[in-house]
């Protein structure tokens, strides 16, 4: 055991944990105003949903001890996982890290079926999703599964996390089905602010996210830290340069997709290149992503906040360049095609593509299941609505004007018209 | 000249925008409006307090014409707002004693004609 690698990791497992919520406010400055509600509450809920799934099984299939596809079931609801090392931390506090993972990995996909998905629907996929995809395809890499074994680079989860939820949010774009509204009238983002804000959360977690993939406090996690501060501004950089070319201007919104970009696509690559690639990945990388999503919005495919687009395009990319500008000197792992090692590119690519072919089929699967037991999507009438009062009985932004009170533990008159409608300040 | 006042749902606030474009419709005010009509009210919770909406959100149109274009533009109204259920809204069709345009001062019937059907 080594105290400061136990310091630095609870500090990451928390930074992760926060890009959930994170996610929730990028998302939902996105999406429209009726819909802000249950965009947000698509990724909390994933704190719950998926937290718990871990907890009882999901870290036994990617973790214990199985065979190249699977892990097996001796840490089922937690048992041997304990203080016992883990590296040079506790496995207690190396399954939460993963949690986090895992937590926010399910929560990417609801990008791609927001303002339609029915909630229940949603939160099985959740569990189902971790369970059959997430764990198996963590185990592959990191958990002693077959990736790992043919020497597939993958630091932080470019494949395992992000080429993961873009080819699990391709399938579900497509199966759920367009919005009713798409492409039909202009579907435009209710608060940007949220978005931008969102977005340097998911920055600031993505530290812990990144540098704590070391599982140390070393040189190491340095390195991720700062490939980690570099990449998205290389990103950031060429996006905007790009979306000046394209509309004269520079976008906000296209500066907070920039800036995730960057990061997913120097996750598989942050402890294993130098900063100076770090910095060129990043700048790469806008390219594939920027032009990818241009494409989509042509498309009939209502992947509503281009997961796809950022993370699937933007997770291959960081992938394959991970393949091309890793360096032994750097990493003490492995050289890419750059350094004299061009076999390595060929296995980054045989990483992506295993997890994007069964990703895609094991999503399409799992949609089918639930859609047979229940219906994927809200009624017309709901959509049109929206799903914050459909789903959740709240409002957003309540103004409160014609709320009438019919349930309080003091009721005097049943009626009082305008009485205000948020319950803090002693109510509840 | 008639006043066309039109309160329907927010959602097919799109629809009958395009409706009324493609009635040549040029010239109306929308304003974002609560109100209520008879339509089920839902309810929402809050922690411990539970609360029914009375009111609903709204779209109000106001739409001038000149006579011959007041059928027109209820039809537009009508078509790309009804969805059948109780909560549609209302289109009230108003007098108007004056109009004036005010960029020009014209009165009346030129006021209310758009500029493009004006040979200039």
């Amino acid at each position: 055991m080594n105290n400061a690698d136990i310091a630095w990791m609870l500090t990451s497992t928390a930074l992760v944990l926060l890009m959930t919520p994170a996610l929730g406010f990028f998302y939902g400055g996105l999406v429209r105003s009726k819909n802000a509600l249950n965009t947000i509450m698509m990724s909390v809920v994933s704190l719950g949903f998926v937290g718990v799934t871990w907890a009882l099984a999901g870290y036994s299939l990617a973790f214990a001890d199985g065979n190249a596809i699977v892990g097996g079931l001796s840490h089922l609801g937690l048992s041997g996982v304990g203080l016992q090392e883990e590296g040079t931390i506790p496995r207690v506090l190396f399954m939460a890290f993963q949690g986090t993972f895992a937590i926010i990995t399910a929560a990417l996909v609801s990008g791609a079926v927001v303002e339609r998905m029915r909630f229940g629907a949603y939160a099985t996929f959740l569990v189902l999703w971790v369970l059959f995809i997430y764990a198996p395809v963590t185990h592959w890499v990191w958990g002693g599964g077959f990736l790992g074994e043919l020497g597939a680079l993958d630091f932080a989860g470019g494949t395992v996390v992000h080429v993961n939820a873009g080819a699990a949010a391709l399938v579900a774009a497509a199966v759920v089905g367009a919005r009713k509204d798409y492409g039909r009238q202009a579907i435009l983002p209710h608060n940007v602010p949220f978005t931008l804000l969102g977005a340097a959360l998911l920055w600031f977690g993505w530290f812990g996210f990144n540098a704590g993939s070391a599982l140390a406090a070393n040189d190491i996690a340095a390195l991720a830290f700062v490939n980690t501060m570099l990449a998205p501004a290389g990103t950031l950089v060429v996006w905007t340069l790009l979306d000046l070319q394209r509309s004269g201007k520079i976008t906000a919104v296209g500066v907070a997709t920039a800036i995730v970009v960057g990061l997913v696509a120097v996750t598989p690559a942050a402890g294993f290149v130098s900063p100076m690639w770090a910095l060129a990945l990043g700048a790469i990388a806008a390219v594939p992503s920027y032009f990818a999503l241009v494409f989509r919005a042509r498309t009939r495919l209502d992947d509503s906040l281009d997961v796809v687009a950022a993370h699937g395009v933007g997770g291959m990319t960081g992938a394959l360049l991970t393949g091309v500008f890793a360096q032994q000197s750097w990493n003490n792992t492995a050289d890419g095609l750059l350094y004299g090692n061009p076999m390595q590119l060929g296995i980054q690519a045989v990483g992506v593509l295993a997890v994007l072919v069964y990703s895609m089929v094991g999503t399409f699967v799992i949609l089918k299941a639930i859609s047979l037991v229940a219906t994927l999507r809200v009624d017309a009438r709901e959509e049109g609505m929206g799903l914050d009062v459909t789903a959740h009985g709240e409002e957003a932004y309540a103004g409160g004007e014609g709320a009438i009170l019919i349930a309080r533990d003091h009721a005097a008159t049943p009626a009082v018209i305008g009485v205000p409608v948020r319950s803090e300040g002693g109510q509840a | 000249m008639k006043m066309v006042v039109a309160v329907i749902r927010p959602e097919k606030l799109n629809d009958v925008l395009e409706a009324l474009f493609r009635a040549e419709v040029r010239g109306l005010t929308i304003s974002r409006v609560q109100g209520h009509g008879g339509e089920t009210e839902h309810v929402e919770n809050y922690r411990g307090t539970t609360v029914k909406m009375a009111l609903s959100e709204k779209v109000r149109i106001e739409v001038g014409v000149s006579n011959h274009f007041v059928q027109p533009t209820v039809d537009a109204l009508l078509n790309a707002a009804r969805t059948g259920e109780v909560g549609d809204g209302k289109i009230f069709v108003l007098p108007v004693e004056k109009v004036y345009r005010i960029r020009t001062s014209e009165q009346d019937q030129d006021a209310v004609t758009p500029v493009a059907a004006v040979a200039r």
